[in-house]
């Protein structure tokens, strides 16, 4: 009898299906299964089904939660859209522009499971780092965020000028990140700030952007040398202060305070926006293989459920006969 | 007849809207072309990032007799509004913006902001910032922090200034001494915008 159970063995039990993920947990039990037991166990796939929807639960609950998180955050975010604009608009924005001492700031999250934002930020952050190294021009980074830490100490180590991480332990405001900004204006020597971080379009969509402030001899620098975006700079009286450079080094700090503030706020929400979208993915699939294990755990019952009917039916035959 | 009218109307405004963004994307494409053009050259593969023109909302035309306000901070932001005339506190004293102003560029410090459409005075507290004034009559201005004058509580900032001229005055480092004059001299400002 034994022989029979195990010549039509897991085939015909185990559904037909091309993707089987089940398969591999419950091949090690077979033979201890089908070893003195007549009947098929089903504990191994009840225990597969309970850990999936476990699964299933922790990611709704995820998923709630960055959505809350979400809506906070994104309200914040968008009043926070403003303050950059006047300074694009006086300042214009150079993304071209040729220094000495580049400066990459890689804003990242401090948190994992929100899909590909981070490695966004870091790609762009190594393809800007490899567009501004050069013979006499050097380029270093700066990160904030646990997550594009650790990618980029990986390859990159030496480059690394300075980290900051922990930045979301608190709501963010904008005290907070004039602290660090004002860490990175002491501690890093620049002639251009190229921030990076993941602007917020939609729950879906986020934008890898990077925004540029220059140090304020290049702003003069840029200035006096007229043509583009700067050159228009002229034109404007500036007062207060004793001298112009004075004035404009306060002018680029602020903005790079300012700037800071939105990226650090646009990156935060598109975080959330990308758990969100992540979690809600991933309960799918606990749910679609959920309904497969299920499939199996019925099919296996009623294939065992059969096998004994079979067997007690030809068994009383065999006495008749 | 009723029908044909909005359909004339429509193609026209159609027309309009592709002339506007053939214009704009051109602006775009000059400013940012040699980034574009290295970054193609050196990762092929990915998407250059945006870059914060690409998201600039647009910019306030001029208006010849009227003052057009941006005011920013890091929680609010009152945009796009005409009045007739703005009273900044710069470094160098109260200044009086008028449509037509020239060219400027200057530093706030802690005090009144108020903003005048005609017989309305609006009154803000700016802690410190900037102010562009544009030569199309557009004024930027940029404030660490502004609050309407009336949701300050005149109570609280009596006990803090007797806190911290006290706090001044037993300072005993330059740091300790400096941090205390800052918040005496905002103190001072937001006393006197609330009594005047």
């Amino acid at each position: 009898m034994a022989s029979l159970g195990r010549g039509d063995s897991p085939a015909p039990l185990i559904s037909p299906q091309p993707i089987n993920p089940h398969r591999s947990s419950i091949s090690p039990a077979e033979d201890q299964a089908f070893l003195g037991v007549r009947s098929i166990s089903t504990q191994i796939v009840r225990n597969r089904m309970k850990s999936v929807r476990n699964i299933q639960k922790i990611t709704k609950a995820m998923k709630m939660v960055a959505a809350s998180k979400l809506r906070a955050i994104q309200t914040r975010a968008e009043n926070s859209r403003g303050l950059w604009q006047p300074f694009t608009a006086l300042l214009g924005d150079t993304p071209s522009v040729d220094v000495k001492k580049n400066v990459i700031v890689t804003i990242s999250s401090d948190k994992g499971l929100c899909g590909g934002i981070n490695s966004t930020s870091v790609k762009i952050s190594r393809a800007l780092h490899k567009l501004n190294s050069g013979p006499d021009k050097e380029s270093k980074y700066v990160v904030l965020g646990e997550k594009a830490k650790a990618q980029l100490l990986r390859d990159s180590k030496k480059d690394i000028e300075l980290c900051l991480t922990e930045l979301q332990k608190n709501p963010l405001n904008y005290t907070q990140v004039s602290v660090i900004a004002d860490d990175v204006l002491k501690n890093v020597e620049y002639d251009a700030l190229r921030i990076v971080f993941n602007k917020f379009q939609s729950v879906v969509s986020f934008l890898p952007t990077t925004a540029t402030v220059l140090s304020p001899e290049v702003v003069e620098r840029e200035a006096e040398s007229g043509g583009g975006k700067l050159g228009e700079l002229d034109n404007y009286e500036i007062e207060g202060g004793e001298t112009k450079s004075e004035v404009l080094q306060n002018l680029t700090e602020f903005q790079f305070s300012c700037v800071m503030f939105n990226a650090v706020l646009e990156n935060a929400c598109s975080e959330q926006g990308a758990r969100m979208s992540a979690m809600d993915s991933s309960s799918r699939n606990a749910g679609d293989m959920l309904d497969r294990l299920t499939l199996t755990y019925n099919r296996t019952r009623q294939a065992s459920i059969t096998t004994e009917l079979i067997e007690i039916i030809s068994g009383a035959s065999a006495l008749e006969g | 007849m009723i029908r044909r009218a909005t359909t004339g109307l429509l193609s026209r405004s159609t027309v309009i809207g592709v002339y506007h963004r053939q214009l704009s994307s051109i602006e775009v494409s000059a400013a940012d072309e040699l980034f574009m053009m290295a970054w193609k050259r050196i990762m092929p593969n990915l998407d250059p990032p945006k870059t914060p023109l690409a998201f600039m909302r647009p910019r306030p035309s001029s208006i010849a007799s009227k003052l057009t306000v941006n005011l920013v901070s890091p929680y609010s932001e009152f945009s796009n509004k005409e009045v007739d005339m703005v009273i900044v506190p710069a470094t160098t004293g109260q200044m009086g913006i008028l449509p037509g102003h020239m060219a400027s560029i200057s530093e706030l410090k802690p005090g009144v902001l108020s903003i005048h459409d005609g017989n309305d005075v609006k009154k803000y507290f700016v802690s410190s910032g900037f102010a562009f004034i544009h030569s199309n009559s557009v004024v930027d201005i940029m404030a660490a922090e502004a609050v309407p004058i009336e949701q300050v509580d005149p109570a609280s900032v009596q006990k803090q200034f007797t806190e911290f001229t006290q706090k001044l005055r037993s300072a005993s480092t330059d740091l300790e001494k400096a941090e205390a004059q800052i918040r005496v001299d905002v103190l001072v400002a937001l006393n006197s915008a609330l009594s005047g």
